[in-house]
């Protein structure tokens, strides 16, 4: 019990450090921490698939791809440019708005019986990927059209055009 | 293994919701409050994370591993995304020598 509560409270104090960090590097890096959180809760829940995916595909690549652009780009503590005040009180105004609401729409509904595992196999490999591949055969294919369509996308942007472009 | 299952045994369905719920507004603060556009795209993340984390707990509430499998796909998106958003930015960047979201309010006309 007291795991998750644990687990919890380190997932909001990393996501907090990640938005109020004034050094853009070190977001990333409690980005890092707040997805290995993630990967725990995955694991508390059983789904251990979803925590390996978790791992390599976000912790591995996606926040590697971040850091790289950040080095790239050469952006540092010097170079961070920042909203006034009062546009950031109104931000954080508006946005503890939305989270009373949705607290509030959610002490709304009846009192929640406990997250109890009921098959212990759900998020296995072997399960997952038995259902993957029979009721949602034609959106994974669809997907992998998608990540190569990003791919080409991503490769056509980032290329420097040779031809001086023109001046507004 | 065994005593992580125990560990979720007296876990209320709500509570998992309020984090959800509190990692969904610190991302939505985020996205209000910086004009870094990295930033900007580390808070979209953070709220794709949240998602990801209800639908976990959905499915394994329900006992249906749909839900778990719509979380992979939310995972393929997310990455194709960054794949592009990070293009756009480093093209930004290479025009205007800036990543300030301010700046692309010359995109209004």
């Amino acid at each position: 019990m007291s795991i998750f509560y644990f687990i919890a409270f380190l997932s909001i104090l990393f996501a907090l450090l990640v938005i109020f960090a004034k050094n853009p590097v070190h977001s990333v890096l409690y980005l890092v921490l707040t997805f290995f959180t993630f990967t725990i809760h995955y694991i508390i829940l059983n789904a251990q698939f979803l925590a390996i995916v978790n791992f390599i595909v976000y912790m591995g690549a996606i926040l590697v791809l971040f850091l790289f652009v950040m080095m790239m780009l050469n952006l540092n503590k010097d170079t961070e440019p920042s909203k006034g005040i009062y546009v950031k009180l109104a931000g954080v105004i508006g946005g503890g708005a939305l989270l009373v609401t949705l607290v509030a729409a959610v002490k709304m509904t009846a009192k929640s019986n406990p997250v109890l595992l009921k098959d212990v196999n759900l998020g296995s490999v072997q399960n997952l990927g038995k259902v993957l591949f029979n009721e949602f055969l034609l959106p994974f294919e669809v997907s992998s059209i998608l990540l190569l369509s990003a791919m080409v996308g991503a490769v056509l942007l980032a290329t420097k055009d040779e031809k001086p472009k023109a001046t507004v | 293994m065994e005593s992580f299952i125990e560990g979720i045994k007296v876990v209320p369905l709500n509570h998992y919701i309020l984090l959800s719920a509190i990692i969904f507004a610190i991302g939505v603060v985020g996205v209000l409050i910086r004009r870094n556009a990295i930033v900007v795209f580390m808070s979209v993340e953070l709220m794709l994370n949240a998602v990801n984390l209800l639908l976990t707990v959905f499915s394994v509430y329900g006992n249906d591993p749909n839900g778990q499998v719509f979380v992979f796909f939310i995972m393929a998106l997310a990455a194709a995304e960054i794949a592009i958003g990070l293009a756009i930015i480093v093209m930004i960047h290479r025009n205007t020598n800036s990543i300030d979201v301010n700046i692309l309010n010359r995109l209004k006309w």
